[in-house]
């Protein structure tokens, strides 16, 4: 239900002149030896909410952090809504960030923290009430106005520090990790709040990860980093199903990677040869094949289809997925299959069982593009 | 009283206690049962002379004044040392620690004959009117110089600790340097200021070895508590000698156990 | 709401959390003077002014009739020269430590209290550190902060009670007389005083230590075997051997520097080095009063040397026993 109020509303944005955009062109940032960023351009599209997923050192906070202006670019600008902020001080962009560890004034209470903001701008007092109730009842802390930040859980603080950081009407809201700091159940919860919370306030939101789950549930659109590059953008979807290269691949949750050759038209893996137009040299040349465990199949009977023969080694079968644990006759490469539950009980595989592998979707890649067969 | 698998619990706790009765208690022991000995009216009459009235507001008062300039001087060191790099700086950390290690004496005679007209300092001064020799502000000047380690070895660890990311919140909530100071920086220091106030405004109090040299120990003018008992004993009159020190003692305590709520407060709040 | 003319790219290039240049210079500066003025300058004063005397009194005897000298005695090295001058201060300097009697009482007298004293308070730490640290019993934190009891009574007030209890009209007193023992006045008095004013120092730096270290390596020792004087020599010591010597070393510069409580006990009769100053001072001999102030004031900076040196050592190793501490208790 929720999902779907966000989907109409990612469509009407997309209608709209980007207005409230964020735009980043060629900027590069380097820690003594360390490219941290290498000419990165980057356009986030007004009012939606946008995951910078890449591993530790991948530039991803550093660029968060030239976004709100916390660190400055070598080179490059950022632009809001089509106007230069490059050079402006982080407190005159009007942003709100929320850090990995809150950075909640300990001495504040949760009232005090989330009015800071509109205290040092002099708002008048029964404006900064009405508007931190307004928060509060928002993050629904309602209670709590009076605790200090010692006194409450990480969720809490984590939602203090977006109240706070709402407080000032930001242009824009970054958030780095934030859900880093907080153990499994919390976090579950929080995601799914924040993407709610969004499709409420509609603000233009970055936000940084590393867990590729967490980017796919939250996020409209998802930017991949890697060693201060962006590797990929574009929706969960886009992004998983098409992975622009090996990097993308790899990092996008669980893979079989083996490493094959491509030749004369065809790939080879062990035993298995697929059809491979696009490299029709003769003229053999090394190459990665990526299979997803969820796009292999498990067949008792080779029915003509390419194949792998494999030996059952392991299966967990708790949940709704069972993992499959095989290993392939002749060069013995482990291989995972995930098989629904439904067709897990259908075949009713038993360990040491003899079986035949046959891949739904395979990528090669060749010089790290992709090119599809099957 | 899970761990009773090391040895040595009856002895090391035996001893320790034995010493501190013989070494502490004993003597205080001595001085309670002295006063206890008096009549009210003897107490009374021995502990708040005229002279010994305006020795305690002295002391106190100058002690107060001395830790607050402490507090200024201290806060301001500490941040520089913290947060600036300049040539020397190790160094000048160093220095911080010498009134711990001075001898008071030692410092009592440099001040003295440093602030003399004829002195490095006094020659600069004096013309100006500022006498610190033998005067209130002579007493005020050494009793900064003995409380200032306090401070600012309570504030720099603190200071240090800081997480940078509050500031650079504070800052992107737009406030200016300015306020981010006042408003999350200071507040954050708060309780280290108070306890680096509280241990120099102790220590000042009982101070005696370096102020003697400098105060010029006038009766009614510049004799702080410790010279008056000083000169009670010295005279012989042991009743009246403890009377002033009871006082001296009983403002003291309730420093300590000022510093102690004011501790429990603080890691309560910001724990 | 922005005026885009308005540029803060300097700011933000230098950080958030700095000040501006002006500012932040302006800071130091005054730093810089306050520690000058309040501690560094008296430092260099206190050696100035125990050479200065017999530099002065060389340029005094040279001063007028440097010519005639010379040509009387036809002899360079009584010329007016600075080598000399210098010389003479520390011939100056060297007569008033050790050919004045007093002083040179005054200086054995130190050399033998404040050990005695230091010795004494490290039996203590250690074992109210052993006490405090390794076991858990009621009234433990009372006895934690009656450790810091002496630091709230004042050095006078601490010799007082020494006066009350071993004084003539003391307690002690007329049993101390009628078998001719005397504490006030000499060294006894004198040793108990400085024990009195210093005895928090080295438990105060110990508990800490012994605390991040734990008790674990003991058990595992007590466990293998070893009896109580095993453990203590073998990984008790070796484990608090920089915090010992850092409250050893902080305890040390307080005993040689206290005066008031051995002010109080020796009523002039028996000269520390601190007294001895005092005494100086009174005589108005000051070359002589900072004479002794120079040695005080070495050993102080000696201390502060060791103490920058050892600080560094034990935050090393207390960062250490923290870091041990993580996978026993994962």
């Amino acid at each position: 239900m929720l999902r779907q109020t966000s989907e109409q509303f990612s469509e009407q944005v997309n209608l709209q002149d980007f207005a409230m955009s964020i735009s980043i062109q060629n900027i590069s940032k380097t820690f003594g030896n360390f490219k941290a960023l290498d000419n990165v351009s980057l356009h986030v599209p007004n009012g939606s909410l946008v995951a910078l997923l890449g591993p530790s050192g991948s530039g991803k906070t550093t660029l968060l952090r030239i976004i709100a202006g916390l660190e400055s670019a070598e080179s490059g600008n950022v632009e809001y809504h089509g106007e230069d902020v490059t050079h402006r001080a982080a407190g005159e962009r009007n942003v709100g960030f929320v850090f990995q560890h809150y950075a909640l004034f300990r001495h504040m209470n949760v009232f005090e923290n989330i009015a800071f903001g509109m205290r040092v701008r002099k708002r008048a007092k029964e404006e900064i009430t009405k508007r931190v109730r307004e928060l509060l009842s928002l993050v629904r802390l309602e209670n709590l106005e009076r605790r200090y930040p010692s006194q409450l859980s990480g969720g809490q603080r984590q939602r203090v520090a977006l109240a706070r950081a709402l407080a000032i009407e930001p242009k824009v809201l970054l958030l780095d990790e934030p859900f880093g700091a907080l153990d499994a159940k919390v976090r579950q919860e929080l995601r799914q709040w924040l993407r709610r919370l969004h499709d409420e306030i509609h603000t233009t939101s970055v936000f940084v990860t590393h867990d590729q789950e967490e980017a796919f549930e939250v996020a409209d659109e998802v930017v991949v980093m890697n060693k201060g590059r962006i590797e990929q953008v574009g929706s969960p979807q886009e992004v998983f199903d098409h992975p622009a290269n090996t990097f993308v691949m790899d990092f996008l949750g669980n893979v079989n990677v083996f490493h094959g050759r491509v030749q004369a038209g065809f790939a080879h893996l062990g035993s298995l040869a697929l059809d491979y137009p696009e490299y029709p040299h003769d003229q053999s040349s090394p190459a990665v094949v990526y299979m997803r465990p969820h796009e292999l199949d498990i067949e008792r009977l080779s029915n003509g289809r390419p194949h792998l023969a494999a030996e059952i080694v392991r299966i967990q079968a708790a949940g709704a997925v069972a993992r499959i644990g095989l290993q392939t006759a002749g060069d013995n490469l482990a291989i995972q299959v995930d098989l629904s539950a439904s067709r897990f009980a259908e075949l009713g595989l038993k360990n040491g069982e003899k079986v035949f592998i046959a891949p739904k979707r395979v990528r090669v890649f060749v010089d790290r593009s992709p090119e599809y067969v099957i | 009283m899970t761990r009773r698998v090391l040895p040595g619990f009856g002895l090391s706790l035996s001893f320790t206690l034995t010493y501190l009765t013989l070494l502490v208690f004993l003597p205080l022991l001595a001085c309670v049962a002295q006063v206890v000995s008096l009549t009210w009216s003897e107490f009374w009459s021995a502990a708040w002379t005229v002279r010994a009235q305006s020795a305690y507001a002295l002391t106190f008062g100058a002690s107060l004044i001395a830790a607050m300039i402490d507090v200024v001087l201290g806060l301001l060191i500490a941040w520089v040392l913290v947060r600036y790099e300049f040539p020397f700086k190790r160094f000048f950390d160093s220095l911080i620690d010498l009134p711990f290690a001075l001898p008071t004496s030692v410092a009592g005679l440099v001040y003295s004959s440093l602030y003399v007209q004829s002195g490095w300092l006094g020659q600069f001064l004096v013309p100006l009117g500022i006498e610190a020799v033998y005067t209130r502000l002579a007493i005020v000047l050494m009793l900064v110089f003995i409380g200032l380690p306090f401070v600012v070895r309570t504030i720099q660890p603190v200071l240090e600790s800081l997480e940078g990311e509050t500031e650079e919140a504070a800052a992107l909530l737009g406030a200016t340097r300015l306020q981010t100071f006042l408003r999350v920086i200071f507040p954050a220091l708060l309780p280290a200021i108070i306890t680096g106030f509280a241990l120099a405004f102790a220590r000042a109090i009982g101070e005696y070895g370096s102020v003697v040299f400098v105060s010029g120990n006038i009766p009614m003018q510049t004799e702080i508590a410790p010279v008056l008992i000083v000169a009670r004993l010295e005279e012989g009159q042991y009743a009246e000698a403890t009377s002033v020190a009871t006082i001296l003692l009983v403002g003291s305590f309730s420093m300590l156990v000022f510093i102690n709520l004011l501790e429990r407060w603080s890691k309560r709040h910001y724990a | 709401m922005h005026s885009p003319s308005k540029p803060s790219g300097e700011s933000l290039r230098r950080g958030l959390r700095e000040e501006p240049g002006w500012v932040k210079w302006t800071l130091i500066l005054i730093a810089v003077s306050i520690v000058s003025v309040l501690i560094l300058i008296p430092v260099i004063h206190v050696f100035y002014s125990a050479i200065a005397p017999g530099v002065e009194d060389y340029w005094y005897e040279h001063g007028g009739d440097v010519a005639t000298e010379s040509g009387a005695t036809g002899s360079a090295s009584s010329d007016g020269n600075w080598f000399g001058a210098l010389r003479q201060g520390f011939s100056a300097y060297y007569d008033n430590l050790f050919l004045d009697v007093k002083t040179r009482q005054s200086i054995v007298r130190t050399l033998i209290v404040a050990p005695s004293a230091v010795l004494l308070n490290i039996v203590f730490g250690i074992a109210a550190a052993w006490a405090v640290t390794r076991f858990r019993f009621p009234g433990r934190t009372v006895l934690i902060s009656l450790i810091d009891l002496p630091f709230a009574i004042s050095p006078v007030v601490a010799g007082l009670m020494l006066v009350l209890i071993f004084g003539a009209q003391g307690y002690f007193g007329e049993w101390l007389q009628e078998h001719n023992m005397q504490v006030l006045f000499g060294l006894p008095g004198l040793i108990l005083a400085t024990t009195f004013v210093t005895l928090p120092f080295v438990a105060r730096e110990l508990i800490p230590v012994m605390e991040a270290i734990g008790s674990d390596e003991e058990v595992a020792a007590v466990s293998l075997g070893a009896n109580g004087w095993q453990v203590f020599w073998h990984i008790t010591i070796p484990n608090i051997k920089w915090g010992l010597l850092y409250g050893v070393i902080l305890c040390n510069a307080r005993a040689m520097g206290e005066f008031g409580a051995v002010y109080v006990v020796s009523a002039n009769r028996a000269d520390t080095m601190p007294l001895r100053i005092n005494q100086l001072f009174m005589e108005s001999n000051d070359a002589g009063s900072f004479a002794v102030a120079s040695v005080l004031t070495s050993l102080a900076l000696v201390s502060l040397l060791a103490k920058v040196i050892l600080e560094r050592k034990t935050r090393k190793q207390m960062a250490e026993a923290a870091r041990m501490e993580i996978p026993a208790e994962v």
